[in-house]
């Protein structure tokens, strides 16, 4: 079964916006809170970032079965009815990229703390307030924080399959797409969608370093 | 009637949309891709299908996040009524099994009708035969099959020619394909699949390989969540001369998938 060029924009756009809607709230939860484990001295902190970095492998399959059981009709969150929608999806892969990026955004945060912290400290912030500084020292490697958590986003298929249920122009993506086709013994097709998905991933990575290139060269001189 | 039924119902149903869980095959043939939207034109009520096995499309219906159900395994449906889940159980199509295998045929059933022999022959070669293993529709009816031939699940499942797949009708076609292995197939699914390699049909037209195919609204005592007033408008219209026509009509490769029997269960 062929898919029309309709479908196939309906299909792109919605893998894009999902995975671009779940990456931005990811980094709104991630960023503050990554240097926040970083700087901010307080009880079971320790844990928390072996745990974040435990999650770092978390099985999406896991946590869409996890998210289902959730947002079931019959589940707790069930009322919100957001089972079968592009926003269980948001929330799902989220999870996923959560962990991720805060990982990533702690580590540079540690290091950005050691060098720059003592002198933070000294011009009178505490560090709950020097968290958006960190944040902006360590602004390069935010980026490849949010570009390893839209790759998680965009690439994953085991978590969306189950909480958005692969409905035909509602809830199927491009991952969900080729696992359909490729069911469907449309090797070559699914082969295609495939590289159009690594080349969606690519242009999106290329276009956020040179935009980040231009930003860079801007403000070279501002640290 | 029916028309004053749909008159009534659009007005106040335009704008919504059902989930309706259905089985891998009638989304996979395209036939639900062929039909719904003459229905959505008619109603302006929005279509969600969630294909899964029929196994997991009832629990999917028993958790409350399906509004409508379109499946085919009559034990497991006639369980689902008697749970008290259903409120009404139709039947809206036929169509038929069949086992495909590799055209080499080592257990020399090609060309036969009689299921029972072939499966026996199967066994008692050794040959590879792969199993869905996912409790849908068709996995249900080749272990039926299987009992009548001898073999239970348990035994099956201690053979090493006997390969449980846990998948779809696609994936264990592809299995098949790369195994050189027997399985059997809903005739649907088998003319949509592209990936055929060297498997043909081996055996087809015995009356124990009829597929039917049934809507199963969802009883409001025990589901007054759903949006079942709406999914009966989507019911009524499966098995109304309209809906009938539309099944009917719907072809893959000039043949005629599913034959609709509302009128006449098989």
């Amino acid at each position: 079964m062929a898919i029309e060029l309709r479908d196939f924009f309906e299909i792109v756009g919605l893998s894009i916006g999902v995975s671009l809607a779940a990456t931005a709230f990811a980094a709104a939860v991630s960023l503050p809170f990554g240097t926040a484990l970083a700087i901010v001295p307080f009880r079971g902190r320790r844990m928390i970032v072996v745990l974040v970095n435990a999650f770092f492998g978390l099985p999406p399959v896991v946590v869409g079965l996890v998210l289902y059981v959730a947002l079931s009709r019959s589940g707790p969150l069930g009322f919100f009815e957001l089972l079968f929608t592009p926003t269980a999806m948001v929330i799902a892969q989220a999870t996923l990229a959560i962990p991720i990026m805060t990982a990533l955004v702690h580590r540079a945060s540690e290091r950005a703390w050691e060098r720059y912290g003592d002198e933070l400290v000294c011009d009178g912030a505490s560090p709950t307030q020097a968290i958006p500084q960190i944040l902006r020292i360590i602004r390069a490697e935010l980026l490849t924080a949010v570009l390893a958590g839209f790759g998680r986003t965009i690439s994953e298929v085991g978590a969306v399959i189950l909480v958005g249920g692969n409905i035909r122009g509602l809830t199927r993506t491009m991952t969900t797409t080729i696992a359909l086709q490729t069911s469907q013994g449309d090797l070559s097709l699914a082969l295609a969608l495939g590289a159009v998905l690594v080349g969606i991933s690519i242009s999106i990575s290329a276009t956020v370093f040179a935009l980040a290139g231009r930003a860079k060269i801007a403000g070279s001189d501002e640290v | 009637m029916i028309a004053v039924i749909f008159a009534i119902g659009s007005s106040s149903a335009a704008g919504q949309s059902i989930v309706l869980a259905s089985t891998t095959s009638v989304e996979s043939s395209g036939l639900l891709a062929s039909i719904l939207p003459q229905f959505t034109a008619k109603t302006g009520i929005a279509v969600n299908v969630v294909a899964q096995g029929t196994g997991k499309a009832l629990d999917t219906a028993r958790r409350d996040d399906a509004d409508l159900l379109l499946v085919h395994d009559p034990e497991a449906e006639r369980q689902f009524m008697d749970e008290g889940h259903g409120a009404t159980r139709r039947q809206i199509a036929w169509n038929d099994f069949i086992i495909v295998g590799p055209s080499a045929d080592p257990a020399r059933v090609r060309g036969g009708s009689d299921t029972i022999a072939a499966l026996k022959a199967i066994a008692s070669a050794q040959a590879p035969f792969v199993s869905r293993g996912d409790r849908s529709g068709t996995n249900a009816a080749e272990l039926r099959l299987w009992n009548i031939a001898g073999q239970t699940a348990d035994i099956l499942n201690k053979e090493r020619w006997y390969r449980d797949i846990g998948g779809g009708m696609g994936q264990a076609l592809n299995a098949a394909s790369a195994m050189d292995a027997y399985t059997l197939s809903d005739r649907g699914s088998w003319l949509s699949f592209n990936n055929k390699g060297l498997l043909i049909i081996v055996v087809e037209g015995d009356p124990r390989l009829i597929n039917r195919y049934d809507v199963i609204e969802l009883n409001p005592q025990k589901h007054a969540g759903t949006k079942l007033a709406v999914a009966k408008i989507l019911a009524d219209w499966l098995v109304s001369s309209e809906g009938q026509q539309a099944i009917g009509a719907y072809q893959m490769n000039g043949e005629k998938l599913f034959n609709p029997s509302a009128a006449l269960p098989k």
